[in-house]
């Protein structure tokens, strides 16, 4: 039996993480039992609750497919825990479009200790929808915020993937393999948002990763984007960069307007599931993306998501 | 009218080579069997080691549980290999050895082995078959990250080449890639990218002037199926690719040199649990494919048992295996005669068009940057073409006689033993084996292994990676260091690796009626879960054959669950973690190593004392009479080879979890 969602949301409060998997399965799930239950988590874990924001750092890491985002990852988990943080993955892959099954092949990839209680790695599908998030990603992401020091959203894609995951995470990462000239072109086209921090893998290909790390740069401050820091790693042995790229994900943590972020967050969110569930009719009712926008701005900051979903819900009769 | 009476050879060949794939339980004991087959007329040693050996491990490791002495023997130092040869004159023998990832180390042993009998090095006679490519395809017994392994066979290839010139350093298996499904195109081809690799790494590592000796050492280990015809056409196709190759791409001219060289197992792929009795046609129909033709016979034939999709073959099964061929060689009057397809226009069309395709292929593995580079495109290529094979099984489109048609069957005299005819190895074994290594490293000089373990690390360190590997092999070997120190030592310094699965890169499957069907009871499952199914796919221990876990993933995928896949050699901790942390709803296990009644129960106690409460399954070669004791450990449902209709074994658990539904997420 689910364990009951107010209890789990106490336990993740208390940064217990061996509640985090059966939170999990319940904030997944569809079933009407557990929607209400999911709403108490998550209201146990809302900044009303925790009095401020979730503790964590939430970090968007995103590339397309071989870009070395798993590998990247290993190192990363390696550092992190040597220096005690403990870390949640939530790795979104996508699906069949034929079957709407997903083969969930990331958790093979990441290196890390079984029994290291500090690590959890939660594969999701992304759903119908290419290159996005799971319907389930950002309450999960919120949720572990309260419990684990670092959350990590992994997705696949390159434009559009990254709009959404900046709607919920604090940092995000973009993860480039040398000679990805996709991201140079998408980048400069404004198709993609700038990101808060660029990665170029493989830096052990020396000259070609060495070019790619420059016209990122040259790309970036042509567009004025002068925060956006761009660090080239390898994860081979011995790896480099994976330092740098850290304290890079630290500044910008340390830096940002961490509330307004969170805030946006949750009313990207909390739309974002109104949407999922009401449809562009629904918004009508409303009158309106942005006389929905509007509505949310007159809340409370402390509500949690599902809350927020309450109020438009109502707004639209 | 009466033609040339028909030409025939002035003196009979000589027979091929005649193996049996062999090896279990110790040393002592593999020995046994090894002087009582040779005894039996069997010419050659075929070595079969256990997967720690294979992998690395010593028998007290962590990943060794359950398969110590299982498919093979276990070897940790130079006196189990003097042990496993003893009163066999290596100076006279032609040895093959089963061994890949750890081929250098086992050579090594080997050669120590001879010093101590007084044989030197230059005499020695065999092949290791050392072909890593493969590993990372289709077999899974690697230990390092390619570059490091190709650089351990490019050295194997230049220390043999010089010190012990009658030794095949290298046999490129095309042999494993037929077993995880290849069509006989993807085979020639992708065993020949495979060779072109190899002997790239090798050309950086030997003088130019050797280089021609080099390829004339090269040989290959093939596979044949049971459509002979086109299997043997597939071997007269890889001869003259490998002429070709040698004359253009490194400019071999010695006609010996040129010769394509190979030796045999037949397909196991194809042999049934179902009325097992049929495999021995099987098995003599696939030896025709390889010996018919005298232009492409075999050097050396090894033959698997009528009984191994069932478990591991006893002695009088690898006899009846032995004696095949030799009614072959000494009855039939098949060595008599010239090549028999000379001027078959039928034969010359077939190898053309496989020829043709299969130079299309390796045109295509070229641009990926060589067949390193492209393995994870090859290993889903092989996915796809078994999932296809399956299919036409599953749809009576490839009929399989007692498996798919005419199943009707007598019940079977051979079978009927309390062990169900099948080869059962002292789970003791596995203790003595653990005690034996620590007693090992106990008595022997501690100080001496550490410097040899030390001065290795240091070889493999060096940046420019000029000095072979072999001779700081070969010195802690001597030293008496172990299987598993070896292995470490240099896992140190590679790094370890896990290959690709090969899953995420398999098509999606075309929806028939029967998928579509299973579709609806997924969504209506998912409607009462709450959550789509989702299933962990995943093999224990150390057996990397991996390719009836990913049919089993892809078909998951394909009826619309979420697979959580995580490929091989996984700890019961391993599997309980992810698990838990997936939030599965059910478990699935693959085991063909015979390690299952070690393993699963391990597993089941892992996930219960991790909370998970998600119904566990089980598929592989699970003898009947092991059925029993693991329901009571609490499997949910055993499926063997005789369940090849993979879509019902995936109803079987939608129903299960349609019955199990009360609780939405499968752990407490």
């Amino acid at each position: 039996m689910s364990a009951a969602g107010a209890a789990l949301g106490a336990r993740l409060r208390e940064r217990d993480v061996s509640a985090a998997p059966a939170a999990l399965n319940l904030l997944e799930s569809t079933a009407a039992g557990d929607r209400a239950q999911a709403a108490e988590l998550l209201a146990e874990v809302s900044p009303a609750r925790l009095g401020g924001e979730a503790p964590a750092h939430v970090i968007g890491l995103t590339g397309p497919p071989g870009a070395g985002k798993s590998t990247l990852l290993s190192a990363l988990l390696r550092v992190w825990r040597e220096r005690g943080r403990t870390v949640a993955i939530l790795a979104v892959d996508p699906s069949s479009r034929r079957s709407g099954g997903s083969l969930l092949g990331d958790r093979a990839r990441i290196d890390f200790d079984p029994a290291d209680p500090g690590v959890l790695i939660r594969s999701t599908a992304a759903g119908q929808r290419l290159g996005g998030l799971a319907p389930a990603t950002r309450r999960s992401a919120h949720a572990l915020a309260a419990a684990f020091d670092i959350v990590v959203i992994e997705t696949v894609g390159v434009g559009q993937a990254e709009t959404e995951v900046a709607d919920v995470a604090d940092t995000v990462a973009v993860v480039v393999q040398p000679g990805g000239g996709d991201v140079l072109q998408f980048l400069k086209s404004g198709i993609m948002e700038i990101p808060d921090v660029l990665v170029v893998t493989k830096a052990d290909l020396g000259r070609l990763a060495a070019a790619t790390r420059r016209d990122l740069t040259a790309a970036l401050r042509s567009l004025g984007a002068r925060a956006t820091r761009v660090i080239a790693v390898s994860s081979l042995p011995p790896p480099s960069g994976i330092e740098e790229l850290i304290e890079a994900l630290d500044e910008h943590r340390a830096v940002l307007d961490i509330g307004a972020r969170r805030l946006h967050a949750r009313r990207a969110g909390a739309l974002s599931d109104f949407v999922l569930e009401h449809g562009e009719r629904g918004l009508r009712a409303i009158g309106g993306r942005s006389a929905a926008e509007t509505l949310l701005a007159a809340q409370e900051p402390g509500l949690e998501v599902p809350a927020l979903l309450a109020v438009l819900e109502r707004g639209a009769g | 009218m009466s033609g040339d009476p028909p030409p025939r050879l002035p003196e009979p060949d000589p027979p091929w080579m005649m193996r049996t794939y062999a090896g279990h339980s110790t040393a002592r004991a593999s020995n046994e069997l090894y002087r009582r087959n040779l005894q039996k007329g069997q010419t050659g040693l075929s070595v079969a080691f256990d997967l720690p050996t294979q992998t690395g491990y010593d028998p007290d490791d962590e990943l060794a549980r359950g398969e110590v002495g299982k498919v093979g023997v276990p070897i940790s130092h130079r006196g189990d290999m003097a042990a496993l040869m003893h009163d066999i004159p290596l100076g006279e023998m032609n040895t093959s050895m089963t061994i890949n990832a750890t081929a250098a180390w086992l050579l090594a042993l080997y050669i120590v082995a001879a010093e101590e009998q007084g044989v030197p090095e230059h005499e020695l006679q065999g092949t290791t078959q050392n072909d890593i490519i493969k590993e990372f395809l289709a077999r899974g017994t690697y230990a390092f990250p390619p570059a490091p392994s190709m650089r351990l066979t490019a050295d194997m290839i230049a220390y043999t080449v010089e010190h012990v010139p009658k030794w095949n350093p290298i046999n490129i298996c095309s042999y494993h890639l037929q077993e995880a499904g290849a069509t006989p195109v993807q085979e020639i081809a992708y065993a020949m990218s495979n060779a072109i690799a190899v002997l790239d790494a090798a050309r950086e590592r030997v003088p130019d002037a050797q280089l021609e000796q080099v390829f004339g050492r090269i040989s290959f280990f093939v596979n044949a199926g049971v459509r002979f015809i086109e299997e043997h056409a597939k071997l007269r196709a890889m001869a003259i690719l490998w002429e070709e190759l040698g004359r253009e791409r490194y400019g071999v001219q010695d006609p010996r040199h040129l010769r394509f060289r190979y030796g045999v197992q037949v397909n196991s792929l194809g042999l049934t649990e179902a009325q097992p009795e049929n495999n021995v046609q099987r098995i003599v129909l696939e030896t025709l494919a390889v010996t018919l033709g005298r232009d492409a016979r075999a050097r050396a034939i090894q033959l698997p048992a009528w009984n191994e999709a069932l478990g591991l073959p006893r002695p009088w099964d690898q006899q009846w295996s032995l004696r095949i061929q030799q009614v072959l060689a000494y009855e039939t009057d098949i060595l008599e005669y010239p090549d028999i397809f000379a001027g078959s226009k039928v034969m010359e069309g077939l190898v053309d068009e496989l020829l043709a395709g299969a130079r299309g292929e390796m045109a295509v593995v070229a641009e990926h940057g060589g067949a390193v580079e492209a393995v994870p495109y090859m290993k889903g290529a092989l996915v796809d073409s078994h999932r296809e094979r399956i299919r036409r099984i599953e749809s009576g489109e490839q009929i399989v006689v007692g498996q798919n048609r005419f199943t009707e069957t007598e019940l079977s005299p051979l079978t009927d033993d309390a062990e169900g005819g099948i080869l059962v190895v002292d789970p003791a074994v596995e203790a003595q084996q653990i005690e034996a290594v620590r007693h090992w490293r106990a008595e022997r000089d501690q100080t001496a292994v550490d410097a040899a373990l030390a001065a290795l690390a240091e070889v493999a360190r060096a940046e420019d990676g000029r000095q072979n590997l072999m001779i700081a092999t070969i010195a802690a070997a001597r030293a008496g260091a172990t299987t598993g120190e070896w292995a470490r030592t240099l896992r140190e310094v590679f790094g370890s690796y896990r290959a690709p699965t090969g899953v995420g890169e398999a098509a999606a499957a075309a929806p028939d009626d029967e998928l579509s069907e299973l579709r609806g009871d997924v969504a209506r499952l998912q409607e009462k879960l709450g959550r789509r199914p989702k299933i962990l796919v995943g093999k224990p221990g150390l057996d990397g054959h991996s390719n009836g876990a990913e049919q089993i993933a892809v078909r998951a995928r394909d009826s619309g669950m979420d697979v959580v896949y995580e490929g091989i050699r996984l700890t019961p901790a391993q599997i309980a973690a992810s698990a838990l942390q997936e939030g599965v709803h059910v478990v699935g296990l693959s085991i063909l190593s015979g390690s299952h009644r070690e393993l699963i129960p391990a597993v089941i106690d892992a996930l219960r004392e991790a909370g998970v409460s998600a119904p566990v399954v089980v598929g592989g070669i699970i003898p009947e009479q092991d059925v029993a004791p693991l329901r009571e450990a609490g499997v949910a449902a055993v499926y063997t080879p005789k369940d090849f209709d993979i879509t019902r074994i995936m109803r079987d658990i939608v129903g299960l979890l349609a019955a199990n539904g009360s609780s939405a997420n499968g752990s407490a």
